[in-house]
């Protein structure tokens, strides 16, 4: 038997020892962890758009993506009356950053309506076409869902989307991520009817919407999954109308 | 040749029967899943996808193996009042490292696993390993039990998600190998022999695995005579 001396002093040399090698871990890895996680995040925006794209957007090295962001995409923050605001508006709603890229729609959402602001992106290729790639977060079955949506430059017709989940069941409501030929079936709908009135993208469970402009098909066995894609965009987009109508 | 032997027993690292012994059985004879059944849980959450449960078994095997030789190192010293503790602060300072590694190495697959690594640190394999092992062995056997036991749990998680992805999604390691769609190597639109074939939904949901670990643990038994209980 030990000392109860002899086991705090233990205990305390040893918990000391391990939070200072974890520290220093920690911190000597965190630009990289920084650097990573915001790569990650520009390729997410970048997957909406990737057949626009030169190349294969997951292949591209880190630099390249960085590329991308300083040459072709000019990131803008707006209000829900579609103001555009400056950087120290989005410092004062709790991003030190100061850019679209810095904000997380999911704190977003937790805030009231008249609160919230919305990263937009704005792609130019290079015969000088813009994509507006639009920010949107909601609720799957287990966790939260969330997407980017890829405008033409007519602001009505889809050029892209591209989802992920936090939690949702591998092979099924997951589909909304890994399956592409699910997710090709949004391009091409538009979010506007013919009198210029919002109705979003509807995520069907009957099937067959090949031809009608403003639906998909649902998954089958994440019904609930996809009623979240259905809920996500025709909350998400809604909040965009305002900067969509302004500028045209 | 005596005088070899007994070269080798001084030196303290030879590699025997008995070391090789602390490898493999954990393999077969003594294997944390099938045998022990330990470390279930996330047997069944990370085999959905071969790549996820490859890195975790390298997760796995990282943090038995050198949780075990701190521990059998420190095992002079640790006081025998505080000892589950102290092996805790051990797994969780490894698992704190895997995670701040994995995050900086491989971003995606982080995104994938975080939480599940973080629950190393709750894997019975690795506390049971300290506890009935590498408290009572010097430092070079206690790391070869180590790494033999997260081999061990490693190749049954590897074979669990081998199988889930391939009739579950029909791919292996993300390269499409047969389902519906051009992308796939087969075809199931266009093949003639394979045009009834439909992926299992049910492989990739958790319950499967429970089925699949169930049907290796009889495979393991009707081959291994060892294992079946005579009485």
């Amino acid at each position: 038997m030990h000392s109860t001396a002899y086991i705090t002093r233990f205990v305390l040399i040893m918990t000391t020892i391990v939070a200072m090698v974890l520290a220093f871990l920690s911190f000597g890895l965190k630009p990289i962890h920084k650097k990573n996680e915001a790569v990650y995040n520009k390729k997410a925006i970048l997957s909406a758009i990737a057949d626009q794209l030169e190349g294969d957007y997951t292949k591209m090295t880190d630099d390249e993506v960085q590329g991308i962001f300083d040459k072709n995409i000019t990131q803008e923050v707006i209000n829900m009356e579609g103001t555009v605001l400056g950087s120290e508006d989005v410092i004062a709603a709790g991003y030190p950053g100061g850019r679209a890229e810095d904000i997380d729609m999911r704190k977003e959402k937790k805030k009231s309506d008249e609160d919230r602001i919305f990263p937009i992106y704005t792609y130019t290729k290079a015969d000088g076409e813009k994509l507006y790639i639009l920010s949107v977060v909601g609720n799957g079955l287990w966790d939260a869902i969330w997407g980017n949506i890829a405008l033409k430059s007519d602001k009505n017709t889809i050029a892209g989307v591209a989802f992920d989940h936090a939690g949702e069941t591998p092979g099924l409501g997951a589909e909304i991520k890994d399956n592409q030929a699910w997710v090709d079936q949004f391009k091409g709908k538009s979010i506007y009817d013919e009198q210029g009135n919002f109705v979003s993208v509807d995520v069907k469970k009957a099937g067959g919407t090949k031809n009608l402009p403003h639906a998909v098909d649902g998954i089958t066995g994440a019904t609930i999954t996809a009623d979240g894609v259905d809920a996500m965009l025709e909350d998400g987009l809604e909040f965009y109308e305002p900067f969509l109508k302004k500028n045209n | 040749m005596a005088e070899t032997t007994v070269k080798e027993k001084k030196s303290g690292l030879s590699f025997g029967k008995a070391e090789r012994k602390l490898l493999t059985d954990p393999l077969n004879d003594n294997n944390p899943i099938t045998v022990q059944v330990l470390g279930i849980c996330s047997a069944l959450a990370v085999t959905t996808l071969l790549n996820k449960a490859i890195v975790m078994a390298i997760a796995v095997v990282f943090v038995t193996a050198f949780a075990n030789l701190i521990t059998s190192l420190l095992r002079t010293y640790i006081p025998k009042q505080v000892r589950m503790i102290v092996q805790l602060v051990i797994i969780a300072f490894l698992v704190t490292v895997v995670e701040l590694t994995l995050k900086a190495v491989s971003y995606p697959i982080y995104k994938e696993l975080s939480v599940f690594i973080g629950l190393i640190i709750t894997n019975c394999i690795v506390m049971g390993r300290l506890e009935a092992f590498a408290m009572a062995n010097n430092a070079y056997k206690s790391f070869l039990d180590g790494l033999g036991n997260g081999f061990g749990y490693g190749i049954i998680l590897i074979m669990i998600a081998a199988i889930r992805e391939f009739f579950g999604k029909g791919s292996l390691l993300n390269f499409k190998i047969i389902g519906s769609g051009s992308e796939y190597l087969i075809d199931t639109n266009t093949s003639m022999l394979f045009g009834w074939y439909e992926p299992n939904v049910l492989m990739v949901l958790f319950p499967s695995a429970m089925f699949v670990i169930g049907v290796l643990i009889w495979i393991q038994r009707s081959w291994n005579k060892k294992l079946v209980d005579i009485s």
